[in-house]
């Protein structure tokens, strides 16, 4: 079956007074991974369940390949679904429970097996169908609900956390196969998450949502290096954020002082209109973009700063601190440490950043 | 352990094997199933095994037909007037089956209410309460709330991302019910079956009052009350009892072990409001089966009210002398019932604590044997405990009591305190369960030794499921009659049960019989209403096996 494109029109959903979601416009192409990224209660749950029929939109029209889908029960939508528990059914096997899916279309019953133990093999589960779902661990119940959802070739899938309830390591692995699976079969898949690396390393595209409504979409790589607005640069990633007023701006660069007296410039290419002098704006760094040198001398340029570690965390590939300056905290990764030179607490330290790694967040 | 054991073993487990040991051997004392191939000989008693078996299926079957549009109409609905319902539909299980048989007999009965409407419209009569009918009638309008709570709380137990999955998948509709809920759900219901069979089987109290008794447990108590102590036959027919229903018991934790999915419940269970007609639908429906399962309540009112009811659609006068019959003229009933059923609550909470703490807290040997036999009173019928008891402790002087323990009223707390044992100890033992050892290793981490870390931590935390196993014991003790009837001593002695029974011999008694029924309504009511409070919406999970 071809992959399916999904349109969202205006869609909005409350629950008496209280609007869950609202205003959300999104068209999902054919083929692509796309991410509902965001907080716990931010409305992404709801998005997918509206999808899938088991919410119906107070707004809006849901479209899946051109026809408006508000009114079509969920057992008609041909739409894949795994849910975040699994949602197994502990009464049947594993075969069963794939099984369920091509029964209830009515597929031939010398079909049924073959499909079923095709599919199992697609997520490496050979042998494990007569056993339950209580039989089998974490990593192989979330295979199986995928199994089951994939065999019945969904015009699209739908997943909501499915790995939140894996350990670290496994998490790691299956995302690995999860992409790898999404892109050999070219289906159009809708990602629930909280999980901002998650999101990052599945998605071709990210929808990241707040209090209901989709505050930024975008590409992995846009989302997290122009992050459109001062919840996108917090949630996704760690951010240094500044605030200060325009100085002077041309073509090339911005120059910008911070309320705390701070020099920044940055590029100008990034941005669709020049600031106006004298305009507020909120500035972020993030942590990988700040180098720290041992304090030698009072800083004099642009985007230098000297504060003292607070706090200093080796984690193996990169070394986090916790630079205090001016009454507040930065954020400064110093990657790949192997050999050299740790920083202490209570050091002086010089901090200084590239004007490519500044961006403007919020543009008044 | 040991004085536990020795408690369990006299009061449990040695009288029933000496019911069995009677059943099974001869005058010299060799092992013999003579006994029991008289039994299968006569034709009474085939036909009593044969009734037996047939009537307990019959209440499961019209129970279960009763409880599962109910069950599903509570879990999966919200509507106006709902809690009423839900109150409504465990109000049968606070009459006692012996005095629903009572008040459905004027209402339903030969010459009773509706009898009399119809004799009057159509010359007609249905005879509704003749003979086995009325015992599955009476019987199951007392006991399908089980069915009814387990099967609640299975369903709301099914996590709601089950259902749509398989809605997902292409399924809905009564074929979602056939794949998905049932399937889920049947864990409840047959557990909730089993109950009511094994509590079927056992009830001695209904068969009498309707004067039917060809079925096994009247047999028993026929046999070993007229025929005498030394007759084996009634033994032969206890040990059948017991047989039926440890096969029940058994049967049911073996599919209950395979099946008890144990789907721990993320999301809220989804539950559809309902408005306009529909709702108007759902009340009819449930307000017919409610309203048929409290007609014995009605009954019973009245009668406590009437100095004169036969043969008439209501009482001709009324009057309050039956109160004053029982609240002064013979307060012994009440009085007794509260002394005996608080003793036996207060002991059962005793020992339930300790065997819960044993099984949970310790790894002593034997533990498990503990609880084997601490649970047997779940599958021994009231009546063959009373024939063990009987056997075992009459005729000797019991050290201490300076009589035999059969003479005096000790032997009714002792009966209501084992035959309802097995729900302190789990009420004991999943409150227990929630008290995770880490509370108490980190209360003695900070110094507190054993004895300080029970009484400062553990005790506080499981007092409330001590306290609602422990009305659960009062509650079911009240109304409890099969063993009373063959233990009581002197009638000065006797309960409420006993009581209601011997007034209920005579048809001058019957409007005092019925207050004691009202008072012992009453107390369950109490009682039921207390177990609420503390067990919160949990409560269900009590009449669970």
């Amino acid at each position: 079956m071809q992959p399916a494109e999904v349109k969202l029109d205006g869609i909005g959903k409350s629950y008496g007074e209280q609007w869950v979601v609202r205003g959300v416009n999104l068209h999902i192409r054919r083929g692509e991974f796309f991410t509902f990224l965001g907080p716990s209660g931010c409305g992404k749950t709801t998005l997918l369940r509206i999808i899938a029929g088991f919410a119906f939109p107070d707004e809006g029209t849901v479209s899946l390949d051109g026809h408006p889908m508000n009114h079509v029960p969920p057992w008609q939508r041909n739409v894949g679904l795994v849910f975040q528990n699994y949602a197994l059914w502990p009464h049947m096997t594993v075969f069963e429970n794939v099984a369920f899916g091509l029964r209830e279309r009515k597929v031939a019953r010398s079909e049924i097996e073959p499909r079923v133990m095709e599919t199992l093999k697609q997520v490496d589960l050979q042998g494990t169908e007569n056993r339950r779902p209580s039989q089998l661990s974490g990593g192989q119940q979330q295979r199986v609900a995928l199994a089951r959802t994939l065999v019945i070739q969904p015009r699209l899938l739908l997943l909501d956390e499915p790995l939140s309830n894996l350990d670290a390591k496994l998490r790691i692995d299956m995302r690995i196969e999860l992409l790898k699976l999404q892109r050999d079969l070219g289906l159009t898949t809708i990602y629930v998450t909280h999980d901002q690396e998650e999101a990052l390393a599945l998605s071709t595209r990210i929808a990241v949502m707040n209090g209901g409504r989709v505050v930024q979409e975008g590409t992995s790589r846009q989302i997290y290096e122009q992050p459109a607005n001062e919840f996108v640069a917090a949630f996704v990633g760690k951010s240094n954020l500044f605030s200060g007023r325009v100085l002077q701006a041309d073509e090339r660069f911005i120059e910008l002082q911070t309320d705390d007296n701070l020099i920044i410039r940055t590029a100008s290419s990034a941005l669709a209109k020049l600031p106006k002098t004298g305009g507020e704006v909120l500035l972020s760094v993030r942590p990988e973009a700040m180098e720290l040198k041992a304090a030698c001398s009072i800083p004099t340029g642009p985007n230098q700063l000297t504060g003292h570690v607070a706090a200093s965390a080796y984690q193996g590939s990169f070394v986090e601190y916790e630079i205090q300056f001016a009454g507040r905290s930065l954020k400064t990764y110093a990657v790949n440490p192997k050999g050299k030179a740790l920083f202490q607490r209570g050091d002086e330290v010089n901090v200084t950043f590239a004007a490519d790694d500044v961006v403007i967040v919020r543009n008044d | 352990m040991a004085l536990l054991f020795a408690i369990l073993i006299a009061f449990i487990l040695y009288p029933v094997l000496r019911v069995v040991w009677i059943a099974l051997s001869d005058e010299t004392g060799n092992l013999t199933l003579i006994h029991f191939l008289n039994f299968f000989r006569r034709p009474l008693f085939r036909e009593a095994l044969w009734n037996t078996l047939v009537s307990g299926l019959l209440v499961v079957v019209f129970s279960g037909l009763l409880s599962l549009p109910l069950a599903y109409i509570i879990a999966r609905y919200e509507f106006r007037g709902k809690l009423l319902l839900q109150t409504a539909a465990t109000l049968p299980l606070v009459i006692p089956p012996f005095v629903g048989a009572v008040a459905l007999q004027l209402i339903l009965g030969r010459s009773g209410m509706i009898n009399l409407l119809l004799m009057r419209w159509f010359d007609t009569t249905i005879p509704f309460m003749e003979g086995l009918a009325g015992v599955v009638l009476v019987q199951t309008l007392h006991f399908f709330p089980f069915i009814l709570l387990n099967t609640v709380v299975s369903l709301s137990n099914i996590d709601p991302s089950m259902e749509e999955m398989a809605q997902n998948m292409g399924c809905h509709g009564f074929r979602l019910f056939r794949r998905i809920t049932l399937p889920l759900m049947l864990p409840g219901f047959v557990a909730g079956s089993l109950l009511t069979f094994i509590r079927a089987i056992d009830d001695l109290g209904t068969p009498l009052m309707l004067n039917y008794k060809n079925l096994l447990a009247p047999q028993a108590y026929l046999r070993i009350t007229t025929v005498g102590m030394d007759d084996v036959d009634g033994y032969v027919v206890c040990v059948v009892l017991v047989v039926l229903s440890l096969v029940s018991l058994l049967a049911a934790r073996k599919y209950l072990g395979l099946a008890e999915y144990a789907t721990v419940q993320r999301s809220a269970p989804v539950t559809r409001r309902l408005q306009g007609k529909k709702v108007f639908l759902v009340w009819l429906l449930c307000g017919a089966i409610l309203g048929v399962s409290l007609l014995p309540h009605i009954g019973i009112l009245l009668l406590s009210f009437s100095k004169v009811w036969s043969f008439t659609l209501l009482p001709t006068t009324y009057t309050l002398g039956n109160f004053a019959e029982i609240l002064f003229r013979a307060p012994h009933f009440i009085k007794n019932t509260l002394l005996y059923t608080l003793l036996a609550a207060g002991l059962d909470i005793v020992l339930g604590a300790a065997i819960a703490f044993l099984l949970l807290r310790s790894r002593l040997a034997g533990r498990n044997l503990l609880d084997a036999i601490a649970t047997l009173p779940l599958a021994i019928p009231g009546v063959v405990l009373a024939v063990g008891y009987l056997r075992v402790f009459h005729g000797w002087d019991f050290p201490g009591l300076g009589a035999p323990l059969t003479s005096s009223w000790v032997i009714l707390v002792i009966a209501y305190t084992m035959r309802r044992l097995p729900y302190t100890v789990r009420a004991s033992y999943a409150a227990l369960q929630q008290v995770h050892v880490s509370l108490e290793e980190s209360a003695q981490s900070l110094g507190a030794n054993r004895l300080k870390t029970f009484a400062k931590i553990t005790l506080p935390l499981i007092t409330g499921g001590l306290v609602a196993g422990g009305l659960i014991g009062f509650v079911t003790s009240c109304v409890e009659l099969a063993s009373t009837i063959m233990l009581v001593p002197r009638i000065e002695l006797g309960p409420i049960s006993y009581g209601i029974y011997i007034y209920m011999q005579s048809p001058l008694g019957r409007g005092a019989g019925a207050a004691l029924g009202v008072v012992a309504i009453l107390l369950v009511s109490l009682g039921t209403y207390l177990t609420h409070r503390f067990f919160g919406g949990r409560a269900g999970n009590a009449f669970r096996i």
